[in-house]
């Protein structure tokens, strides 16, 4: 199983602490504060893992992870979503939501979990 | 004797004294306190433009050269004044009503506001002035003459051509500084009024000085006068019926058609009902002003030695007399009726010149059209003061050509005859739907070339601009065209002569190509609305339909009337609408009401012309005169008023959904505050969390300790500003603020934001345009919380204006106790679709999450400004993004208790 993440985050405090956090964990972690032109970065260098936050600018995450989903090369691209406006449900796609703030340990586990997970179905 | 230098002394100080009046009258109507500046009497003073130096010194040389035949020049607007309610009632109605600005625009707006007869009754104007302001330019050089000579010891007048120039050449500053001072080119010329006004009194007062003094001082008493009028070749004078009438009635005409009497006849009118009183004031100023013409030129006669010019008795009796201080009065009554003349008649016909020859052309002339037209009001001002330059300089000319020797009766009536030519067509205009712009450019025209060649270009003397031969057999020979016997009719007197051809043909031109041609729509409907101005009914509309977008109106009109006076206007159009932004609805009414405001300063051909650009198509068709035109006026007038009625219900309807939009965006705006409030608190909040539980672990790289405790704390920082702003928004919106009024300088209180915005974006330079002396007003408000909006303001500017260079002009305007302070940027402006968002809760318009604020910052400057009694509101329409504060300069609360008290 792959180790790199891609980080879609346009807090740069928020991504900082998440770069350290699955830098610590063994990942490569690369990441990205625009959602304008997110999808191309993504397509450049599939991650293995992808940590998408909903309010970005230029483009929604909502509407990346749509994109995404629609390219049959990442039908099945474990992505995590992070979400600031409270989980009232399930954004379409996403392989798991993940309310700010959240315990660092939570982030590490989920992010090993969809890459598990996918690896375990390949 | 009276030296040279104590003269011209004299007549300085008196232009500084009336220039001294205007300005404070100009100062008393700017703050709003107009009251006697426009009562009856002062617009009666006004009228004696009519008096000029010609009246005041020509008049006795004419009774003492022909008799009582100078009485005509008063007796023609006399009868015109006696007779108002004819005629002078209703061009006074139509050039309020109208808007209009000259008697070109008069013209040339009864015939579906054409340029073409603008241009043409400019011509006309200019070419007969010309000969008047000549007229002015010799009196008062001869009368300077008259104190040169016969002294033996005294000084020697520099030259008289000199004279002339210089008197020329300053009466063109006078006229410059005093005339389009006012930026304002519309609006009424309450200085020069006053001043002139003033100037009627001194010439009256000067000339029954002169006249009591030959009656009583040299002469007699009444009956000594009578003896020697007995004596005198004025008694043997033969009265000449047709001269008589004839003069009559051409005064008659003149006070009609002379553009400055126009002027401050119609133009600058105030109240319709000052011309009742004008009616009987002004033709017993008139008789007072005549009173004495006869005693002085018969005294005069008597007394002076043979050969003396009776143009000058006015001024040579009492020097004969050794009366210098009368001698002095007489002169400064001469200057003031020559300086009075000067400065109306410049203004008048430099209006006329600016509007219907100098921007036409340069809107025609200019690329990309006159759609934004930018600044027309410079253009309009400087184009003014180049006329007047150029009146003046051609006034001078034909001095030096005519050889300043004709006397001055002669000159005047040359000018009488020449403006007359206007009559037809404005009288036409007025009480004849059927007339059409065609038969008046023709009758114009044909008139107008007569007058030339039968009148003005013989007054230049044989072997002047006409050849001896040509005077005396005709051009080429041709007996019947020669200037003074056309058509072979001879033994006429010259000027009745000319005067009977050129208004003849002119007439018959008028009358027939009127009848042979149609009007177009746009003339049938102004005609109706000359013709019928004193019917209450609803007007006919020049526009079918607005559709013209409301944001480029303003544009253009703010490059017309000035920025202020076009954003009030929308917006008092737009508040009578029921809006209640800056912006009102294009409605064809909207419409013609802008350009009636816009033809007040441009005239009504351009103005028309600026409008239809924008309007395109919407203009009136024949088939909506139809109805105006056709007997039908019943059914139109019930179906305005049901369309009244439904504008209103559309109003009404208007106001709703607009209401509707709000509550429902409101709504929408509520939920999306809850879910923004929660990513606004979450996303410092997770920083917070993350780098705290990364400080818990154990093996945290050395250097790593300082750099994330900083970001926590900054990170803490930012959700307490947060927890401040929506703490502060709620406090305000509870209207609950404890507000620390003071006092203070508005200017110390925009320093201050100045300076605390200066933090933002340190990096970029950043220009501010302000204007210090308007700054300086002292204001009592809470100090501390108008600084804040200031500051938002100013940051927000420094933060997203996105000009290479950008710019911010602040500026400030007081308008009775309210204070308005603008801020525009030179960047590309807040798009319209988000203008009415800003000022909401979390509005933050960039995506860039770095602006900073919580986007909280308009929304908490609005509730400010409701807190202080003022509002703040987005400016459309400026270039860059504009927004405008404005409130009281006291508290209005602080004011109702000053009333009770």
């Amino acid at each position: 199983m792959g180790k790199n993440v891609l980080l879609i985050e346009d807090e740069p405090h928020i991504a900082e602490a998440i770069r350290y956090v699955l830098t610590r964990d063994g990942w490569q972690v690369a990441s990205h504060a625009y959602g304008g032109d997110a999808i191309e970065v993504i397509r450049r260098s599939p991650p293995d893992v992808l940590v998408l936050d909903v309010m970005l600018p230029g483009r929604s995450g909502h509407e990346i992870l749509a994109d995404l989903r629609r390219d049959p090369a990442f039908s099945d691209l474990p992505v995590l979503v992070l979400s600031a406006r409270g989980l009232q449900h399930m954004p379409e796609g996403a392989t798991r939501v993940m309310a700010k703030p959240f315990a660092n340990a939570e982030m590490v586990s989920a992010v090993r979990a969809i890459a598990d997970a996918r690896g375990a179905r390949k | 004797m009276i030296p040279f230098n104590i003269l011209v002394g004299v007549c300085l100080t008196y232009v500084i004294l009336l220039f001294g009046i205007a300005f404070a009258a100009e100062r008393r109507a700017r703050r709003g306190r107009i009251g006697w500046l426009r009562s009856p009497m002062v617009y009666t003073l006004s009228l004696s433009i009519y008096c000029t130096a010609w009246t005041f010194y020509g008049a006795v040389g004419y009774a003492a050269r022909s008799g009582l035949e100078f009485v005509t020049i008063y007796l023609g607007p006399t009868l015109v004044f006696v007779g108002w309610w004819l005629v002078l009632r209703k061009l006074v109605r139509i050039g309020r009503s109208q808007r209009i600005t000259s008697i070109a625009d008069l013209i040339s707006s009864r015939f579906g506001k054409s340029n073409l007869l603008g241009v043409v009754v400019t011509v006309i104007a200019v070419v007969a002035a010309t000969p008047y302001i000549a007229l002015q330019l010799q009196s008062v050089t001869l009368s300077f003459g008259v104190f040169a000579s016969d002294r033996p010891e005294g000084w020697a007048l520099p030259n008289v051509n000199g004279t002339a120039i210089w008197l020329a050449g300053g009466l063109a500053v006078f006229t410059i500084l005093f005339g389009t001072r006012n930026l304002d080119a519309n609006e009424r010329h309450h200085g020069v009024v006053m001043a002139i006004a003033v100037e009627a009194v001194v010439k009256l007062v000067a000339l029954l000085a002169v006249g009591i003094f030959a009656v009583w001082g040299v002469a007699d008493g009444w009956q000594d006068v009578a003896a020697r009028i007995d004596a005198s070749p004025i008694a043997d004078w033969p009265l000449m019926p047709g001269r008589w009438i004839g003069l009559t009635f051409l005064a008659g005409t003149a006070i009609l058609t002379l553009p400055r009497i126009f002027q401050v006849l119609v133009v600058e009118n105030a109240d319709e009902r000052h011309l009742a009183t004008a009616s009987w004031a002004f033709p017993l100023y008139l008789m007072l002003m005549s009173l004495f013409v006869v005693p002085i030129a018969v005294v005069g006669l008597s007394v002076l030695p043979e050969g003396s010019n009776p143009d000058l008795f006015v001024l040579t009796l009492p020097l004969a007399m050794g009366q210098e201080q009368l001698a002095m009065l007489a002169f400064l009554g001469g200057f003031s009726s020559a300086t009075s003349m000067v400065i109306v008649a410049a203004i008048a016909l430099a209006t006329m010149m600016s509007n219907h020859i100098v921007t036409p052309l340069w809107l025609y002339l200019r690329q990309g059209g006159a759609r934004a037209p930018g600044d027309v009001r410079g253009l309009v001002l400087m184009s003014r003061r180049l006329s007047i330059a150029g009146i003046m300089a051609l006034g001078y000319a034909y001095y030096s050509l005519s050889g300043g020797s004709a006397a001055l009766a002669a000159i005047g009536l040359i000018s009488f005859a020449g403006v007359a030519q206007i009559l037809p067509a404005m009288i036409g205009g007025m009480f004849w739907r059927g007339a059409t712009g065609r038969g008046a450019a023709l009758g114009l025209t044909v008139g107008f070339l007569v007058w030339i060649y039968a009148l003005y270009l013989p007054s230049f003397g044989p072997g002047g601009l006409l050849s001896e031969a040509i005077l005396t057999k005709g051009p080429f020979g041709i007996g019947w065209l020669r200037p003074h016997a056309l058509f072979g009719i001879e033994g006429l007197d010259p000027l009745l002569h000319a005067v009977f051809w050129s208004l003849s043909l002119n007439t018959f031109c008028f009358i027939s190509v009127s009848l042979l041609t149609f009007p177009t729509p746009l003339e049938r409907m102004q005609g109706l609305a000359f013709v019928n101005v004193y019917e209450q009914g609803p007007a006919p509309r020049g526009w079918s339909r607005g559709g013209a977008e409301a944001e480029d109106l303003l544009v253009m009109a703010q490059g017309i009337l000035g920025a202020h006076e076009a954003q009030e206007f929308f917006q008092k159009e737009a508040v009578a609408q029921g809006k209640a932004d800056f912006l009102p609805e294009t409605t064809p009414d909207f419409i013609e009401r802008l350009e009636r405001r816009l033809a007040g300063t441009v005239g009504a051909a351009t103005a028309h012309a600026m409008i239809a650009q924008f309007a395109v198509g919407a203009a009136v068709s024949a088939q909506d005169l139809m109805a105006v035109a056709s007997e039908a006026q019943q059914i139109l007038e019930y179906s305005t008023q049901l369309e009244a009625k439904s504008e209103e219900l559309a109003r009404a309807a208007r106001q709703l959904s607009e209401v509707n939009d709000k509550l429902r965006d409101l709504s929408v705006q509520k939920d999306a505050f809850l879910s923004q409030i929660s990513h606004e608190l979450r996303t410092p909040m997770t920083s917070i969390r993350a780098f705290s539980e990364i400080l818990m672990d154990p093996d945290l790289p050395g250097g790593m300790l300082q750099k994330y405790a900083e970001i926590i704390h900054e990170e803490t920082i930012r959700l307490t500003r947060l927890l401040d702003d929506l703490l502060d928004l709620s406090v305000l919106e509870a209207r609950k603020v404890q507000l620390s009024i003071k006092v203070a300088n508005l200017h110390d209180l925009l320093e201050r934001a100045v300076q605390s915005a200066s933090n933002t974006r340190p990096e970029r330079s950043f220009i501010y345009q302000r204007d210090p002396t308007m700054e300086h007003v002292p204001i009592i408000t809470d100090t501390d919380r108008l600084v804040q909006v200031f500051i938002n303001l100013i940051s927000n500017a420094r933060k997203y204006c996105d000009a290479a260079r950008p710019e911010l002009a602040i500026s400030v305007r007081k308008r009775g106790g309210r204070l308005t302070v603008d801020f525009i940027d030179n960047g590309s402006g807040i798009p319209k679709k988000a203008q009415r968002l800003i000022f909401e809760k979390f509005a933050r318009l960039t995506d860039t999450q770095r602006a900073g604020g919580a986007g909280l910052g308009l929304a908490i400057c609005r509730e400010i400004m409701v807190n202080l009694g003022g509002t703040i509101s987005y400016l459309p329409g400026q270039g860059g993004a504009a927004f405008r504060v404005s409130l009281p300069v006291r508290p209005e609360m602080q004011q109702r208790q000053q009333q009770a008290a």
